[in-house]
């Protein structure tokens, strides 16, 4: 970085009003780390040469699959039209539902937002539910329309919709392509000119709020939080004021694109703190510090919990390596908080740990990560949400593992955890998404025209049904042009019966499913024809079975190889043939025995995937 | 290394990258350009005195291709007189040209034993001139004929014929009748493939456009049982994948260095050679081949050093594709693996399912073990 700025981002007292927190928010896609980018660029923060996209997407996964997991925080100084130097701390969300817990963070620290939107997609589902968001922590928001330069762009269609659906003045918006660094200067005066500056008293004491904890191998955990009053410097005795823990402040600083070193962070100013906190866990996002001498009044209002919805179990491919994977989980677990699990053990597959995640994505990115960063070997059961079971004695107990079905004699009532779905579309799709979301044992559904020809739909579904292959299918029926955001409600009553997949006789607990008694069959027999296809053949036949309580009520057959033999194994063969089975033992290393037959990864979440991707 | 090998002597294996025209399904390295000849030959020479110190003994000599009939019987011979004077070739050796149909008479093939071959392998693949055409072979079933009967004028008591089955279009009579031909001279040695697409081959474009099928696993797996029973009931020894003898001690000892690790040296353009836990292999471009000889370097394209992981993975393929099997103890010397108890459940399941059968302290497939003999060895 370039000395005139960093010396800029060192100093120590910036006037508040010279101080502008926001984050960028949107639906998925819609481009805000491309519109981070051009900040970053904008403000001179980094050199040409070392730049490249997605610049706070820091991690592998984030690029290649280039989506927004975590939220990412950096501060910039600019110096507005008005001649003076600004700081402006940008924080970059990401858009998925999955991690909506991030935005609602970030949203804390903030007093204003960009929210973008595509020009060409319009305002969608999380488009509507992230304003909702900025609005109830009562932040100021520019609508900023984004993608103008696509040829699909329609600019007046979506100053309507920001009217009409956002309830927005459209007279407030502004118009950049992100992707050619067009509008950019306007967007950082609107910046400037329009959320105001944070207020706090510096001289009060301190509070502040952590909104995020990252763990880092040489320092330990570093605490992200916004000072709302007082500040906060190194040698500081910080009291955290949940548990009443106290650390002594190592040191505090900004997020450039790096950690940057500071003096001190004051009221108004987003920043990180180390002091000597060992692991992410002893610090809860949402708390609020305080210096041990001074304590504050009263604690910040924090976060609501976030409680996972999506459970699976986690097993070492080969059942060694349970010590590993462990190591693993635990090092994975000081950067990504939201991710709960505890010992599990399956008569198919072994020790493993049942996890609780956020979504399906979430789910993915944890098996990925494990995989990637961790280098595990490993096998995840088929997810299920957490029902509840009042028993006969009149006991409720919560089940998230199939494995743990009660006994069905003793059940007085099952219940199911229920979502609120808001879907928008167009209106030529509403049919057959109403369609989609009945099969889905949608109920008490509401239709709201938002504009010509599109509406929003929202339908009170199981969120089992929202889990199985639900949002392919949306995709699919609306060709895209759907979007579709959810909240939990609450439980419902449901006829579940417990789903088993027997292989070659013998039951694999870690593909049960619990299921709802009137598609139990027809989810019976797509289980054994998904699992045909992904369990590969072998030398012998294998047979697949779907049962409820003892009854066969599916079945499908993987016939064996009779022939897999190379004719030729001569000089120039042999290298090429080698280098074949081990690629495929490498194969056979990632499946897991149950009995005699190997079964890959990809077979535990095909269960829950429809017939047509 | 482990000694329940045939032979610990040392094979050679001379590539001659020549054919009058490509077959519709071969791979293997060749031109059609014989005013290449001459340059071959010259670098040939040289190459041979790259590695006159490969091994101390040789006792199997190999020329193959590519075409070796394609050069005149004469410099053929020519060729093996170098290579007794580079190499030392101990008396006794199996020295097997490959000769195709078309190209050889009782003359040529007289000169060639009167020189040291002492096998003939003919190209013969079918008896069945359609099925020749689907090939893309320049020869019918009359031309196979006469070659072999020529050989055995000749005075070649070590005839192996080379046969193809799985051609789309052929039936499993009329395989049957190829092999009936081939008997008619009662061979030493039958090598039966299955044919197998090679990319980039005028027959895989065909059967990619689907201008022709290929027999699917079912059938593959008829034709492969119906060979092995039919040979077998002929007297002959089902001893690898796709090779047959007559008695066993006329089972190709040249190729069985390739599957017990037995040192190799292959000269000549897209030749592989093995010696310790190294193997490396030649330029597949003749040109190069030539340029790098003249140069004084080594016209090698690619090597790689074997683990003793690898060499085991190895192993145990050659040991399940081979009537020979896996010798337990042996195994367990070289490579520290005590195959019948630490892999027991899974070996046994193999032998419950009827694939491996275990001899005293030796492991073989079964017929139905060999036809999967690529899946035994991951275990
Ligand atoms: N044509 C065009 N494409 C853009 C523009 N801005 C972003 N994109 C593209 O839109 C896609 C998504 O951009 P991102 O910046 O990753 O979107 P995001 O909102 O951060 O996505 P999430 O973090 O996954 O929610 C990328 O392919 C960008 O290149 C723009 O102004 N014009
Ligand atoms: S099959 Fe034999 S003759 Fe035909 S092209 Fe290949 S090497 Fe030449
Ligand atoms: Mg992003």
């Amino acid at each position: 970085m370039q000395n005139l700025f960093a010396a800029l981002l060192r100093q120590i007292i910036i006037a508040m009003e010279n101080i502008r927190n926001f984050s960028i928010i949107a639906h998925i896609d819609h481009g805000k780390s491309t519109l981070a980018d051009r900040l970053i660029q904008h403000t001179g923060m980094i050199e040409d040469r070392n730049f490249h996209d997605q610049l706070l997407d820091n991690m592998d996964i984030e690029r290649e699959r280039g989506i927004t997991i975590k939220s990412q925080a950096v501060a910039l100084p600019y110096r507005a039209k008005d001649g003076r130097d600004y700081i402006l701390n940008l924080i970059d969300t990401p858009g998925h539902v999955d991690f909506t817990y991030e935005v609602s963070r970030s949203l804390a620290s903030c007093e204003g937002v960009l929210l973008l939107i595509d020009a060409s997609q319009g305002v969608q589902a999380q488009t509507i539910a992230n304003l909702y968001l900025a609005m109830e922590h009562n932040l100021a928001v520019i609508p900023v329309i984004n993608k103008i330069d696509l040829l699909t762009a329609d600019v007046d269609r979506v100053l309507e919709q920001i009217d009409a659906e956002l309830g927005l003045d459209p007279f407030s918006h502004i118009r950049c392509s992100a992707k050619q660094g067009i509008g950019i200067e306007e967007v950082l005066e609107a910046i400037v000119e329009r959320i105001p500056p944070p207020k706090g008293d510096p001289s009060k004491p301190l509070s502040a709020l952590i909104f995020d904890a990252q763990y880092d191998s040489f320092r330990g955990t570093v605490i992200h939080c916004r000072v709302f009053d007082g500040a906060v410097r190194p040698g500081d005795v910080i009291r955290f004021m949940s548990s009443g823990t106290t650390y002594r402040v190592e040191e505090v600083g900004r997020f450039a694109l790096a950690r940057l070193k500071k003096d001190a962070l004051c009221a108004g100013e987003v920043g990180y703190l180390i002091a000597g906190v060992k692991t992410v866990a002893d610090v809860r996002i949402g708390d609020t510090i305080t210096h041990d001498d001074r304590p504050a009044g009263n604690a910040l209002p924090g976060f609501k919990e976030i409680k996972p919805v999506v459970f699976s179990s986690i097993y070492p491919i080969s059942s060694e390596d349970y010590g590993d994977l462990a190591t693993a989980l635990e090092k994975y677990k000081l950067n990504d908080a939201s991710l709960v699990y505890t010992k599990d053990s399956s008569v198919a597959l072994g020790l493993g740990f049942r996890c609780g995640f956020l979504g399906l994505l979430h789910l993915e990115i944890v098996q990925e990560r494990l995989e990637r960063e961790f280098d595990q070997a490993i096998i995840l059961s088929v997810p299920s949400v957490r029902y509840r079971f009042t028993l006969k004695d009149g006991s409720v107990v919560h089940v998230d593992n199939p494995a743990n079905y009660p006994d069905p004699a003793t059940i007085e009532k099952a219940e199911e955890p229920f979502i609120r779905a808001t879907m928008i579309m167009p209106e030529k799709y509403l049919g057959a998404v109403m369609k989609l979301c009945t099969e889905k044992r949608g109920v008490s559904s509401t239709m709201n025209y938002l504009g010509p020809g599109r509406v929003e739909l929202t339908y009170e579904m199981p969120l089992a049904e929202v889990l199985f292959d639900f949002y392919d299918r949306f995709k699919t029926v609306t060709q895209g042009y759907g979007s579709f955001d959810y909240d939990l409600i609450d439980y419902r009553e449901g006829r579940l019966v417990l789903l088993d997949i027997l292989v070659n006789g013998e039951k694999v607990d870690a593909l049960s499913q619990i299921v709802h008694r009137d598609n139990a069959r027809q989810r019976g027999v797509h289980a054994c024809e998904k699992l045909k296809d992904e369990i590969p053949r072998q030398q012998f036949k294998i047979a697949i079975q779907g049962a409820i309580g003892g009854e066969i009520i599916s079945r499908s057959t993987i016939s064996p190889f009779r022939k897999d033999v190379t004719a030729k194994c001569y000089g120039g063969d042999i290298t090429r043939k080698r280098k074949l089975l081990e690629k495929q033992k490498k194969g056979k290393k990632r499946m897991k025995m149950v009995g005699t037959v190997s079964i890959p990864q990809s077979a535990f979440l095909a269960v829950l995937q429809s017939d047509n991707d | 290394m482990d000694d329940n090998r045939i032979s610990t002597a040392a094979g050679l294996y001379i590539h001659v990258p020549f054919c009058r025209s490509k077959c519709a399904y071969c791979d293997f390295y060749s031109v059609t350009d014989v005013g290449r000849i001459d340059g071959y030959l010259e670098a040939l020479s040289l190459e041979m005195e790259l590695y006159r110190g490969f091994a101390p003994v040789f006792d199997t000599v190999y020329m193959g291709g590519g075409t070796p009939s394609c050069l005149p019987a004469d410099r053929l011979a020519d060729v093996l007189a170098r290579l007794r004077s580079a190499f030392p070739v101990s008396p006794g050796s199996e020295i097997t040209v490959e000769v195709n149909p078309g190209d050889v008479d009782t003359a040529c093939l007289e000169r060639l034993r009167e020189a040291g071959f002492n096998r003939v392998s003919v190209g013969v693949q079918s008896f069945d001139d359609a099925i020749l055409t689907t090939l893309g072979r320049r020869h019918g079933g009359r031309e196979g004929r006469e070659a072999v009967d020529a050989a055995r004028r000749a005075g070649f008591d070590n005839l192996s014929i080379d046969l193809i089955y799985g051609v789309p279009g052929q039936s499993p009579e009329g395989w049957r009748e190829t092999m009936e031909s081939a008997l008619a001279v009662n061979p030493e040695h039958l090598s039966c493939y299955e044919l197998t697409l090679e990319r980039g081959t005028p027959l895989h474009r065909r059967v990619e456009a689907g201008q022709l099928t290929l027999a699917d696993e079912d059938e593959a797996y008829g034709f492969f049982s119906a060979t092995s029973e039919f040979l077998e009931g002929r007297g002959y020894i089902h001893y690898e994948v796709s090779n047959f003898a007559r008695t066993g001690a006329l089972i190709s000892r040249h190729n069985h260095k390739y599957w017990d690790h037995t040192p190799y040296l292959g000269l000549g353009p897209s030749a592989h050679s093995f010696r310790g836990c190294r193997r490396w292999w030649n330029r597949r471009d003749l040109p190069r081949y030539i340029s790098d000889l003249r140069a004084g370097r080594a016209p090698v394209d690619g090597q790689e050093e074997l683990s003793q992981e690898q060499l085991r993975m190895e192993a145990l393929y050659f040991g399940f594709r081979t009537k020979r099997g896996i010798h337990g103890p042996a195994f367990r010397e070289r490579f520290g693996m005590d195959l019948l108890r630490e892999e027991g459940a899974a070996l046994r399941g193999l032998r419950d399912e009827g694939l491996i059968r275990l001899d005293g302290e030796v492991l073989t497939p079964t017929r139905r073990g060999l036809a999967l003999a690529d899946r035994l060895c991951l275990l």
